[in-house]
């Protein structure tokens, strides 16, 4: 009985000292100190993340992951994850960072914490090089496309003016489509949508005009963590001046950063 | 629980495209069944030439979806330098499309008048033209009005798939008010109601017509 206490209690003294160095811990030295990083990317989300024809993973998360480990000179482990289970293998610690085209909000921001924004993710007016809009009072009178009852749908209705020609299609396809038969030069949708269009058909590669609803992509990391989200930030930070993230945009996204991005 | 009061917001939404499909279909039956009656009455009595071109346009409109025929129009055309405007696409669509069936109808309808009356009719002087208004047209009218009738309400209640290229019809009204309160059961169900009151409104049109247009039935 004596034997089994002392084991007990020599058993609760190492997981306590566990606690004690993971309370500790920090996930910058330990990147540091194995001379490794571990990073969830998506494998399903072009452009942000999937599989190439090397079958090596490829898109925008993923040369930003690359980026980042080059920039603290240690080794890469690409995670792949599916959007369901980024967070948590961010809080069981699978990962160190997660850079998986995550959005920021209330409930997520309660769970972890976030970087600066690293690439753009907005819905937006697009439209042709030749129509002059800038804002959204600009769209008074002239004819838009839009999904119906999309999100964009719905930011259309609530804040340009009356007299726009909202012309609802279907479903994605038959916007992008009246956008490119001509039937429409404006059209409200995604940042990605509109790159999808500029892939399919570079002559009639839609400009982006102005934002309806942004919402960037930001780098996930577990919450307290303050020198690695300061790091991060930093090679963020000097991505952004270099135009290393706008050459990112360009590839994956065929568009320029949007102005005023990351300020 | 039902909520039809969430609809009563959007009644302004559902007049407009109520009044847009009947519009539509006003024009359209007109246009449709003209473009019918001269394509029968080529298919019926005019030259061989003719006759094909009308026979492969008949065939053609009547072997494709409507929707592909309006997508086509709407989407396809602009390549070829021709850009219409939905309302445009859909009353050149809707029209093509029920004078190709009306041809049909109208045809059948020809050819039921006994050769009789074509040959009395130039026996007594009348030319080719007042043949077939004064003598030829009535009756065979009469004949295939009700079928005529019945294609006009499925032109009309085709007519909802125009909403797919942004025309703001019934169906239109009802999708977007649906796709704002999220009320499937009650917009869909109001909007089959209108389409039922339009049918029914249509067809005693017809009659209303018919009843003028084949009266010297009654003095028989």
């Amino acid at each position: 009985m004596k034997r089994f206490i002392k084991l007990v209690s020599k058993a609760m003294i190492i997981i306590a000292g566990f606690s004690v160095f993971n309370a500790t811990a920090d996930v910058l030295q330990d990147i540091q100190g194995r001379k490794l990083i571990r990073i969830a990317v998506p494998q399903d989300f072009p452009p942000f993340g999937s599989i190439g024809t090397d079958l090596k993973p490829q898109g925008i998360d993923v040369d930003m992951a690359n980026y980042i480990a080059d920039e603290m000179g240690v080794k890469i482990e690409i995670v792949p994850v599916t959007s369901a289970n980024r967070i948590p293998y961010l809080q069981t610690k699978k990962v160190d960072l997660v850079i998986s085209s995550l959005g920021k909000n209330p409930e997520r921001e309660k769970a972890i914490d976030f970087s600066t924004p690293y690439a753009p993710f907005f819905l937006g007016v697009f439209g042709s090089k030749d129509v002059e809009v800038t804002k959204i009072e600009d769209l008074a009178g002239k004819i838009v496309g839009v999904t119906r009852g999309s999100v964009e749908d719905l930011e259309l209705e609530k804040h340009a003016p009356k007299s726009v020609n909202v012309r609802r299609f279907e479903d994605n396809n038959t916007t992008l489509t009246a956008y490119l038969s001509g039937q429409v030069n404006l059209i409200a949708t995604g940042n990605l949508v509109a790159t999808e269009i500029a892939k399919r058909q570079p002559q009639r590669a839609p400009e982006s005009k102005f934002m309806l609803k942004d919402s960037p992509c930001y780098i996930g990391m577990a919450e307290g963590e303050v020198a690695l989200q300061a790091k991060v930030n930093e090679l963020i930070n000097k991505a952004l001046a270099s135009g290393k993230l706008n050459n990112i945009s360009m590839e994956w996204l065929k568009a320029p950063l949007p102005k005023g991005f990351g300020v | 629980m039902l909520y039809f009061s969430d609809l009563l917001q959007y009644s302004d939404v559902f007049f407009s495209g109520l009044m847009t499909t009947v519009l539509l279909t006003v024009l359209t039956t007109f246009l449709g069944i003209a473009l019918g009656t001269s394509c029968a009455a080529i298919r019926q009595y005019g030259n061989k030439a003719s006759q094909s071109v009308v026979a492969v346009y008949v065939e053609i409109i009547r072997n494709t979806p409507f929707i592909v025929q309006l997508f086509f129009i709407f989407f396809g055309l602009p390549s070829l330098g021709m850009k219409l405007s939905p309302w445009e696409a859909s009353m050149i669509a809707l029209t093509i499309n029920l004078g190709a069936y009306s041809t049909e109808i109208i045809r059948a309808g020809l050819g039921s008048i006994s050769k009789g009356q074509m040959e009395a009719a130039k026996v007594l002087g009348l030319s080719f033209c007042q043949t077939l208004t004064r003598v030829i047209f009535t009756p065979a009218f009469e004949k295939i009005y009700p079928a005529l009738t019945s294609q006009c309400i499925i032109v009309m209640l085709g007519s909802a798939v125009i909403s797919q290229i942004s025309v703001e019809d019934l169906t239109y009204a009802a999708n977007l008010v649906q796709s704002r309160n999220f009320r499937a059961f009650e917009s869909y169900f109001v909007t089959a109601l209108l389409y039922l009151g339009l049918s029914i409104l249509l067809r005693f049109a017809f009659n209303t017509v018919g009843k003028r247009l084949f009266a010297y039935r009654s003095t028989q």
